[in-house]
């Protein structure tokens, strides 16, 4: 009777846990079977122990390649939308204008709109003027549907501000870019922060906007899908299982870092 | 901060000195907005005006096509191609209602339950985000191999015998089966539940719990009476941001799928990069953008959140 009590008041907790059991079972696998030695060109079943692939993560002709590639286009996308995100951010909280309301609906279609339907009709634009389709309609599809995500990230930001403080700093006779640079741009910046994170994140995974747009230039995401039809090697567990620890890492190091900051503000 | 909302421009200081970076500032919003605006109306508004004239016109790749306004092709998809959409609408819908019923209990914990947990789990939600989805919707196949240890439990409990019968597996197989495709779905956007319904619930003011007990309120009652009604617009924008992509996606049913449960995303996708014909690719996209808009502007209304989108 006493456990089904317990069990009663905890049913949620045991449910939630579940959940992330639900959540993080493919990164356990992805990490286990990055150990594996796979018999045949798939690696879906556990065959025997190995560290191989992680002495050389690069071993799979055009994996590496296609990894640095993803890695320029994220960093390009994530530089362009958030320097045009942030200019619309501020645009949009500090002014009052005409056809605010349109552009407000323009910049939550993008996020509202399944990915297949931007993608094929970003398609039909290229292929109507002809463009060739590589690097660079890549790079421009991805800050195109980066961008909605950064606007709604740094607006967030920017509407908690208090406007005080840069009228504070005019008052103490700072030009314009002066309080700009020292005083909004860095209260915003958390926000921008978040928005280039995403803008990252969202450009280095995306598969099906690229997949349409990207002729025979391949990114990460697509080795990834080419080798689930031709054969997975090992290395792609490990550049998963890389990815996941950086993640984990790099949030942690920033909440430390946070904390750390708020302590010596108290 | 509500104050910035009702405030006035806030570059129109009292002070009358200040008139001339008033005066500059009439114009400073259209500079900030002009290149991103530009960038979304030359790629994704045009674009679409784009595939709508594709939509009709008629021709072949090697001369070329007209605009003839042959709307014609709008039915011939529709009539070869129904059984794909519904089947990525009841898919999506499937997805989408496990994952709110998987979700709640997560947000639910980390906005309630968590105590010093909290920002580990919220990591843990996220962090996946970061190793490809490719690859996490890839390791599936491992978990639900054939003969591996979840289908074996699954065989064990007779649960495959189950749905089975109702269409959902094939024998002692879940691969290649319609519920392979809706569990990548559950598993593919279930953090895009579970972010909303958090954001909603933690903002819930723990006191109205506390009254409603004090009221002798079972904690079902306290529940369904109060905790669930104040995280609607958690649960309305969790729905779409769940089913909206789920319907479009394809990923999941290319790669856990087979031939037989293939959905309308994947249509538009051979259609438009294996078959080139992109009338009938273009017209499909139309179709289910309308439908799109019009489940979600239904569910909308009837969820009575209007004032949310």
């Amino acid at each position: 009777m006493a456990f089904v009590n317990w069990f009663k008041r905890n049913l949620v907790v045991i449910a939630g846990l579940l959940t992330l059991a639900y959540l993080l079972l493919p990164n356990v696998i992805v990490t286990v079977f990055s150990f594996n030695r796979p018999n045949g060109r798939f690696n879906y079943a556990w065959q025997q122990f190995s560290t191989e692939a992680w002495k050389d993560p690069c071993g799979v002709s055009g994996l590496c390649g296609s990894l640095s590639l993803s890695l320029q286009i994220a960093f390009w996308a994530t530089l362009g939308a958030t320097a045009l995100g942030t200019a619309i951010a501020f645009a949009l909280v500090r002014y009052r204008f005409r056809a605010r309301g349109a552009i407000n609906s323009l910049i939550f279609l993008p996020m509202a709109m399944p990915e297949v339907v931007m993608a094929a009709s970003l398609l039909t634009l290229f292929l109507n003027m002809g463009a060739q389709l590589g690097f660079w309609t890549i790079l421009i599809a991805h800050i195109m549907f980066c961008l909605s995500f950064v606007v709604t990230a740094v607006k967030a930001r920017v509407m908690s501000m208090d406007p005080r403080l840069e009228q504070a700093a005019q008052d103490l006779y700072a030009g314009p870019f002066q309080t700009f640079v020292r005083v909004t741009l860095p209260i915003a910046a958390p926000g921008i922060a978040a928005g280039a994170l995403l803008a990252f994140a969202l450009s280095f995974d995306d598969f099906i906007i690229t997949n349409f747009n990207a002729g025979s230039t391949v990114t990460f995401p697509m080795f990834v899908w080419g080798s689930a039809q031709r054969g997975t090697p090992v290395q792609i567990n490990v550049i998963g299982t890389a990815m996941f620890i950086i993640a984990v890492l790099f949030v942690l190091a920033s909440m430390v870092i946070g904390n750390r900051r708020n302590r010596r503000k108290a | 901060m509500s104050t910035l909302t009702e405030a006035p421009p806030p570059l129109s200081p009292p002070a009358p000195e200040k008139k001339p970076p008033r005066k500059r500032g009439r114009w400073t919003p259209y500079w900030l907005l002009l290149p991103g605006i530009l960038w979304l109306v030359v790629f994704f508004a045009v674009p679409m005006i784009y595939q709508a004239s594709t939509s009709v016109q008629t021709g072949s790749l090697e001369e070329g096509y007209k605009v003839t306004w042959h709307f014609v092709t709008y039915w011939d998809a529709l009539s070869e191609y129904w059984p794909q959409f519904l089947r990525s609408v009841a898919y999506a819908a499937s997805a989408t209602v496990l994952c709110l019923l998987l979700g709640y209990p997560l947000a639910y914990l980390i906005a309630f339950r968590a105590g010093r947990w909290r920002n580990l789990i919220m990591i843990l939600v996220i962090a996946p985000f970061f190793t490809s989805f490719l690859i996490r919707t890839l390791a599936w196949k491992t978990i639900l191999a054939d003969g591996g240890p979840v289908v074996a439990a699954l065989n064990t409990l007779h649960v495959l015998d189950v749905t089975s019968w109702l269409g959902w597996t094939a024998g002692d197989r879940v691969l290649a089966t319609p519920l392979a495709v809706v569990c990548g779905l559950t598993y593919n956007f279930l953090p895009f539940m579970i972010l909303p319904l958090y954001t909603s619930l933690e903002r819930i003011d723990g006191r109205l719990h506390e009254a409603a007990r004090d009221l002798y309120a079972k904690p079902s009652t306290v529940f369904r009476k109060v905790t669930f009604p104040l995280s609607m617009p958690g649960v309305v924008s969790g729905t779409l941001l769940t089913f909206i992509p789920a319907t479009g996606d394809y990923v999941n049913a290319s790669l856990l799928g087979s031939a037989d449960t293939g959905m309308i995303g994947n249509v538009i996708q051979s259609q438009f990069l294996r078959v080139l014909d992109y009338p009938t690719a273009a017209a499909l996209s139309f179709i289910l953008m309308a439908a799109i808009l019009a489940m979600v502007t239904v569910y909308i209304r009837k969820s009575g959140t209007e004032d949310l989108v």
